[in-house]
């Protein structure tokens, strides 16, 4: 079996390393880009932080502070079912709602054509989070802007951060009374931990980015918060201020994988 | 790898050369140039002890060189690295205690704050797979994120030190010496510290001379009967020449009181699983000797205690080890003698060369 691996290895360098020729072909392909933006709600409002207040499905009321998450392996679909999965080393980003910016994910080099649905992971996969520190720059890079998105004493990403306050949460050492809800865990390095991992996929309905040489397409993805507390299962700040690594992260990562739906596509 | 599978190997690595080659000629030049030819440091001859196992930790991804670790000691014996300069990494771990500390049960970091674990010791962690009592680091290249951002350790953050780092101009020559360019990133920070931690191999105790047969170096006959019961009855954990498996075990230790401040979970808080609660990593038994206090709360002060918890103090509960419970009861059946003779060879384990060795030591 090693083996056989081993000179299928050894093809698919071969193959690819014949097929990299081919960029002198005057006929490449067109390309362009997609941009995602996510905006984020708490069900029918906008969400702003730190001011505004919101109340969950059990009438507990709320503010947020910080909305931290990775999106990554971003594939984007075909209506004809086949994908562009886009490279792995352009493919982390880290949204913040502080940071407009960074809710504006722009994907180059994508080959022109339609496209009816996008999916992305929320979190960093596990090959990626155990790989050399080295292969973990950008967005990843725990001494960069991955600061404060990293457990460094159970090495791995925080995949999503949600803290807020609420007068039901407990008082804190700042005197504030916070709730903290930080979901990472990629599966474990040797031993078996909770696998936190969520894929999420957004169908565009029957609208289409196209992607061609002209403006990109961008595609406003929602993301609603009220759908953390109340998705699968309800978890109430009363009861549950702090979710981090516990097994109640895997019904918080649950709910917010269906936090996402698709709003609209523009021209850029 | 089978010869076939090397002339495989070979064939396709010049077919990807000859065919990547006709992509010189697109002239888009090289995007990096790199640092420049001159860069050259100095390789660091980094030796595995002849009775070692293969080290685990990849060394191809970060190649020794001379001025890679003395970048690495220089940053660990800098304040810097904590946020109010008064913690380095040398604060807890001392040369001398095989990088461990020896006053203080558990850890003491910036501003007198007190930590829940024993600090451990930086020794042979070339052959590490898994750091710290629960293991909740696996790549050495990480670990210093910890200490760094731990509240009660260095209490500041990584992009922080990296910031100081960029802005000491002590460092610009150090890390230009050892990578070629000034640039300060993570990656070559975190393995710079690790090219220093990486030197620190104890591999010439009196055991070790012994096992290697140099210079025709005896054991005592406390220390050779201490040997055959210390294979007898520890080596199962405490495994082979680094004298731990790595495993994560639970030693019967009497549960300290839930809600108190050294109530530890262990590896527990790593993996969620409840067959994991209250274990903790095997630790070395090299250099055990200067290592005091024992544990992974410290709560024994000399060998003797150790060994009279093994023999007198084991703790029963659904998760104690079963190699613990062998003779039926809890505990191993040592008699005094048998523990002394134990003893005795634990301190052959004593690596003085390593412990006084002038390349440790702060310049």
């Amino acid at each position: 079996m090693k083996k056989t691996l081993f000179f299928l290895f050894q093809a698919a360098t071969l193959a690819f390393s014949v097929t990299s020729c081919k960029q002198d072909d005057p006929a490449t392909p067109e390309i362009g880009s997609v941009v995602l933006r996510f905006d984020h709600v708490v069900g029918s409002r906008d969400l702003v932080l730190n001011d505004s207040t919101y109340t969950n499905g059990g009438g507990e009321s709320f503010r947020v502070t910080t909305l931290n998450y990775f999106v990554s392996n971003i594939r984007l679909k075909r209506p004809d079912g086949s994908e562009f999965v886009v490279p792995q080393d352009k493919s982390y980003f880290l949204v913040k709602e502080s940071d407009a910016n960074s809710q504006k994910i722009t994907l180059d080099e994508i080959p022109a054509g339609e496209y009816s649905a996008v999916s992305f992971l929320i979190g960093v996969d596990s090959l990626r989070s155990t790989m050399d520190i080295g292969r973990r720059t950008g967005a990843l890079d725990p001494g960069g802007a991955a600061s404060g998105m990293y457990w460094d004493w159970n090495s791995g990403y925080i995949f999503l951060k949600l803290e807020g306050t609420s007068p039901l949460a407990p008082i804190g050492a700042n005197g504030q009374r916070s709730f903290f809800y930080h979901v990472g865990l990629f599966g474990g390095y040797k031993s078996k931990t909770l696998n936190n991992l969520r894929t999420i996929q957004v169908p565009f309905g029957s609208s289409r980015a196209t992607v061609s040489a002209g403006p990109a397409a961008a595609v406003t993805i929602k993301g609603d918060v009220l759908k953390i507390f109340d998705g699968v299962k309800a978890l109430r700040i009363a009861t549950n201020p702090d979710i981090m690594v516990s097994p109640l992260s895997a019904d918080l990562a649950n709910n917010y994988a269906g936090m996402f739906r698709f709003d609209k596509i523009q021209a850029n | 790898m089978r010869r076939r599978q090397r002339f495989g190997l070979v064939a396709s690595l010049v077919f990807f050369g000859l065919v990547t080659s006709c992509k010189t000629d697109s002239g888009g030049g090289d995007p990096d140039p790199g640092p420049s030819v001159e860069f050259k440091p100095t390789p660091y001859a980094w030796k595995k002890p002849a009775n070692f196992p293969d080290p685990v930790y990849n060394f191809s991804k970060n190649t020794l060189t001379q001025e890679g670790v003395a970048l690495g000691k220089a940053l660990f014996y800098d304040g810097l690295l904590s946020r109010d300069g008064t913690i380095s990494c040398a604060f807890c771990h001392q040369p001398s205690a095989a990088f461990a500390h020896t006053d203080h049960p558990v850890s003491h970091g910036i501003g007198d704050r007190i930590g829940t674990r024993n600090v451990p010791g930086i020794q042979n962690v070339a052959w590490g797979s898994a750091f710290f009592w629960d293991g909740g680091i696996n790549d050495l290249d990480l670990l210093p994120i910890s200490p760094i951002q731990n509240p009660v350790e260095m209490g500041d953050s990584l992009k922080n030190v990296l910031n100081k780092v960029r802005n000491n101009g002590q460092y610009r020559a150090l890390f230009k010496a050892a990578y070629g360019t000034e640039e300060v990133t993570t990656e070559r920070f975190l393995k710079a510290l690790s090219q220093f931690m990486l030197t620190m191999v104890s591999g010439t105790s009196k055991y070790d001379k012994y096992a290697r047969q140099e210079g025709g170096t005896q054991l005592t006959e406390s220390e050779q009967r201490g040997l055959t019961l210390f294979r007898q009855n520890c080596a199962s954990c405490h495994q082979g020449e680094l004298f731990t498996d790595g495993s994560f075990r639970n030693n019967g230790l009497a549960m300290r009181l839930v809600n108190s401040s050294d109530y530890d979970l262990g590896r527990y808080l790593i993996t969620l699983n409840l067959d994991d609660y209250n274990k903790f990593r095997v630790p070395s038994l090299r250099n055990v000797e200067r290592t005091p206090p024992y544990m992974h709360d410290g709560r024994f002060q000399t060998l003797e205690q150790v060994l009279n918890h093994y023999v007198n103090g084991v703790t029963d509960s659904p998760q104690l080890d079963p190699l613990l419970k062998k003779s039926g009861s809890a505990g191993l059946p040592l008699t005094r003698q048998q523990q002394q003779d134990l003893i005795a060879f634990l301190r052959t384990l004593t690596d003085y060369e390593f412990l006084s060795d002038r390349r440790f030591q702060p310049e």
